[in-house]
């Protein structure tokens, strides 16, 4: 059967090529980001030290990050990611060190936790149908209160935890490289857990129902997927993800604290669209993410070296997420 | 000798509140044949088809595949006896490649139980069987199996379709207006691919609004009128003009009969 | 999907019948409007604890409000315009937006309410009937002086990292900042804005968010610029707790950089007696808003309005330098004595 082959023209061939290689954008970017910056900033920047650094400033962002990737790519968004990831180390603090509880036991508790609010969001969005957006804005309001009623608004102190629970920051332990470069065990757990869901979603057929679910939820359910299932243990292990994101925060900043990382949720969905990952559904990657999270971090540390206010770093991360959706939407006009 | 049928209905009902579908809907489908169904607008053959394929639970009647009762509660449950949908929307997922939505909901695994649980897919697997059975069906400009969807023309997404439904079918196919978003030329290539697929010996259910794309490939002509079964016509017996007459009610059965004495 | 849904409406009907018992119970008594920034700062919990004690002495009828968030203007306004509507006899609030919460306040004063700003002065400072606060320069300058006498010589040529809380250098930030520059010795230049000092010994100044996630990053990147300081300024004691991570994790946690910070919640005076901060200017939340209160009452009774303290345009509520390595020259307490009063 000869059907016409489509006239393909060098834009088209580049679009095919983007569509094809959705990670190739960010990719791109991070290497001129590293290299403009090795120039301007020089060896402050790039040094193993510093750049190891990043990599451990962006740790959290990258977990929270692939977590918020698995809800974007069914065409659904999660707004309660950071508190999720603030609650749940909240009850790894509280079990652990207030109640002086076995540290394994607040560890399993702080990842239950993650395991319920990822369940609760999951049956809102697929069983009561509400929008993702609706949900989520809600949740982050109830988990957001929850925070507070558990942790009291205190604060569990470095010293506190590294007495009664060290376990609970484990995820800070470091290892030191020649030339300077240091790697924290959470960010080992982080690029674990990229391979995982890479996996999940590349090589799984549960990453082929994910990615159906969110580019054409009728299609899907007629091929005979469970949709509302996918969506569900989609949520789940969303709120997992964020679960073990709060461990490594608090391996991170030593402490348990209700403030937390602010800006974090942002800064997720932030990596998760330079990554090249569709608000659309359907369409991105684990790994668009992680270089989405690095090319914040470089963006983020590099001007700061280069001694530029922190108005030049917010405008810039915006352009580039400007950007990466007028891109997302170029490569998607393709099917229409 | 008559002819065996492989997939019957008998008498089904279906109410919506007070609104009447089908209102004692008879069937048959024959083994290898392609039989179209038509009918105005709201003549219930929609809710006809559904029930065939699973979509819709009738209040009362019986389905017959192969000569033995079956019921249907999902559209899954159709697949899994044999009969195979095309959509009109043809229900690809536009951003997966084309063998990704050729094994869509049925992804084959590999690394045994430890595998199938993890849904580790046998992607070697999927993909040379979806190239041989594109080769097979002669959809050979598709050269790159991993293409997305969403990159080919409407023609070649219909033969998708239709090579999914064909791979997987071991009994029927239902398409719905496998032709209504194609133009000419490919319409013509579809209608070849039907014919092909028949020739392998699965028995086709073609709902169609085109009448020259109905009378070009069927081999007996289901028209269905008032939620039920108004007549069967043969193509080659009847003009195009009797069987929409019939479809609109302008003319009955026995009307054509006396027609053609 | 329906039981979910009916547990939903239960839900719902069982808070709104508790809502209305809350609100029937809590009549006749005068009506006290107290809104803090947000439920998530211990030291705006702290103080809604010693306003709720105060009222219960006092027998007000306290209404609280928080923001959903510290940048969050709108929802302050809502809290006073339902607190007029209630007919309270007077407001403390902890200002979001200095500036932008100044119609609603003057809106709450022409109806006759007492309005007291807390915390931090109102821009300008006459649009509240009176200000209970920290003297922030004054504490910022204890943690200076403090900070240049325990170096002794080596703050000649100390190395400096200031670590502040926001870019848009809002009032409590800068006084906290320039005092400390002050009490170092720093030529601050414009006392109303940091970053124009040219003094070499300041390294330069990057943002916490007053968090330990925003103290332990913005340390990572002063250090990366100077990698030989000997003195960290922090905002407030989350962000020196984040500072230290960051610090330990280079190794500099053996005694060679001197942490200073603002605060005295009990995190932080547990933090000075364990070594991570050098000394913390202490500041008393609680007394802020009974005292508001006491205020709001005396107004409301005698129609008299608070003074400000003699030479300030603002009430001051005291600041206490809290440290276990005392130096000649600034009064201090040690952290047994702070962590009695401390708050949060």
């Amino acid at each position: 059967m000869e059907f016409q082959l489509q006239r393909k023209s060098k834009t088209r061939a580049f679009r095919n090529f983007l569509h094809r290689y959705p990670t190739v954008i960010p990719a791109v970017t991070l290497a001129i980001a590293v290299g403009l910056f090795a120039l301007i900033v020089g060896e402050r920047f790039f040094s193993p030290f510093n750049l190891t650094l990043v990599m451990q400033q962006v740790t959290i962002i990258g977990l929270l990050g692939i977590a918020q990737t698995l809800v974007i790519l069914t065409a659904g968004i999660d707004l309660s990611v950071g508190v999720i990831m603030i609650l749940s180390s909240v009850v790894m603090g509280r079990v652990s060190v207030t109640y002086g509880l076995p540290v394994e036991l607040a560890l399993f508790l702080g990842l239950a936790t993650g395991f319920l609010c990822g369940l609760f969001n999951g049956l809102l969005v697929a069983l009561i149908r509400l929008p993702p957006f609706i949900v989520t804005l809600g949740t982050w309001s109830v988990y957001g209160a929850i925070i507070y009623l558990v942790s009291r608004s205190e604060t569990i102190r470095a010293q506190q935890i590294e007495d009664t629970a060290p376990f609970l920051q484990w995820t800070g332990n470091m290892i030191r490289l020649e030339g300077g470069a240091v790697i924290t065990y959470g960010t080992i757990l982080l690029l674990v857990v990229a391979a995982a869901v890479w996996y999940l979603l590349n090589r799984s057929s549960y990453g082929r129902h994910i990615y159906a679910t969110g580019d054409e939820p009728d299609a899907a359910r007629l091929a005979g997927i469970k949709t509302a299932r996918t969506l569900i243990f989609v949520y789940v292990l969303c709120g997992v993800l964020c679960a073990l994101a709060g461990w490594v925060l608090i391996g991170r900043i030593g402490a348990v604290s209700p403030l937390g990382n602010q800006t974090a949720n942002l800064d997720a969905i932030t990596a998760v669209v330079i990554g090249g990952t569709s608000l659309f559904g359907g369409r991105g990657s684990i790994i668009g993410t992680l270089m989405g999270a690095l090319i914040v971090g470089v963006f983020r540390n590099g001007l700061a070296l280069a001694g530029l206010d922190v108005l030049w770093q917010e405008f810039s991360v915006g352009l580039l997420i400007i950007a990466a959706v007028t891109i997302d939407q170029w490569v998607r006009k393709m099917s229409a | 000798m008559k002819p065996q049928a492989i997939l019957e209905a008998r008498s089904l009902e279906k109410y919506y509140g007070s609104v009447v579908a089908m209102d004692g809907a008879d069937f048959d489908l024959y083994r290898g044949e392609i039989l179209a169904v038509i009918g105005d607008n709201g003549a219930g053959k929609s809710t006809l088809i559904k029930a065939l394929s699973g979509a819709v639970i009738p209040d009362s009647g019986q389905i017959l595949l192969d000569g033995k009762p079956v019921h249907f509660r999902s559209p899954l449950d159709a697949r899994n006896a044999g009969i195979e949908t095309v959509y009109q929307t043809l229900a690809l997922s536009p951003a997966l490649s084309i063998a990704d939505n050729m094994f869509l909901g049925r992804e084959l695994h590999s690394g045994g139980t430890f595998g199938r649980m993890l849904g580790n897919m046998n992607m070697r697997q999927m993909r040379n069987q979806a190239r041989d059975m594109l080769n097979e069906l002669g959809l050979t400009t598709i050269q790159d199996i991993n293409q997305p969807v969403e990159t080919l023309s409407g023609g070649q997404r219909q033969g998708i379709a239709v090579a999914r439904a064909a791979a997987f079918a071991s009994q029927v196919i239902i398409l719905d207006e496998p032709t209504a978003a194609l133009g000419v030329k490919e319409s013509l290539l579809v209608l070849k691919l039907i014919r092909d697929v028949r020739d392998r010996g699965i028995s086709i259910v073609l709902i169609s609004h085109n009448m020259p794309h109905v009378f070009e490939i069927a081999d007996r002509i289901h028209i269905h009128r008032m939620g039920r079964r108004g007549a069967v016509v043969d193509p080659k017996k009847i003009t195009m003009s009797d069987a929409v007459a019939i479809m609109t009610g302008a003319l009955t059965v026995d009307d054509t009969a006396e027609k053609q004495a | 999907m329906t039981a979910i849904f009916k547990g939903a409406v239960c839900a719902a009907a069982m808070a709104a019948s508790l809502l209305s018992a809350g609100i029937a119970a809590a009549q006749d008594r005068p009506i006290v409007g107290f809104i803090t920034k947000t439920e998530g700062n211990p030291f705006f919990v702290a103080m809604r604890l010693g306003a709720e004690q105060m009222a219960e002495e006092l027998d007000l009828d306290l209404r609280s409000f928080a923001a959903r968030s510290s940048d969050d203007n709108e929802s302050q306004v809502q809290a006073i315009e339902n607190l007029i509507a209630a007919g309270a006899i007077g407001i403390a609030i902890v200002p979001n937006d200095e500036a932008a919460i100044v119609p609603a306040v003057e809106r709450a004063r022409e109806a006759g309410l007492l309005v007291i700003s807390l915390n931090t002065a109102l821009v300008p400072a006459e649009a509240a009937d009176a200000t209970f606060t920290t003297d922030n320069r004054a504490g910022g300058i204890l943690i200076g002086e403090w900070a240049r006498a325990h170096l002794g010589d080596a703050a000649d040529t100390a190395r400096i990292a200031m670590l502040d809380a926001a870019e848009n250098q809002g009032l409590v930030d800068v006084e906290r900042d320039q005092g400390f520059m002050e009490g170092f010795g720093i030529d601050v230049k414009d006392p109303n804005r940091w970053g124009d000092e040219e003094d070499e010994r300041i390294c330069g100044h990057a943002m916490t968010l007053g968090s330990e996630a925003g103290g332990r990053t913005a340390m990572e990147t002063l250090l990366q610029q100077c990698p030989d300081i000997t003195v960290v300024y922090t905002v407030n004691e989350p962000a020196a707790a984040g500072a230290y991570q960051a610090l330990r994790a280079v190794g500099k946690d053996d005694g060679s950089v001197t942490i200073v910070s603002f605060d005295g919640g009990c995190p932080g005076v547990a933090d000075v007696a364990d070594g991570v901060i050098g000394a913390t200017t202490q500041q008393y939340p609680l007394l802020m808003a009974s005292m508001a209160l006491e205020a709001i009452k005396e107004f409301a009774e005698t129609g008299e309005r608070p003074e400000p303290t003699p030479g300030l345009d603002f009430f001051n509520t005291g600041t206490t330098l809290v440290t276990d390595a005392p130096v000649d020259g600034v009064e201090s307490i040690d952290t047994t004595a702070a962590m009695e009063i401390c708050w949060g």
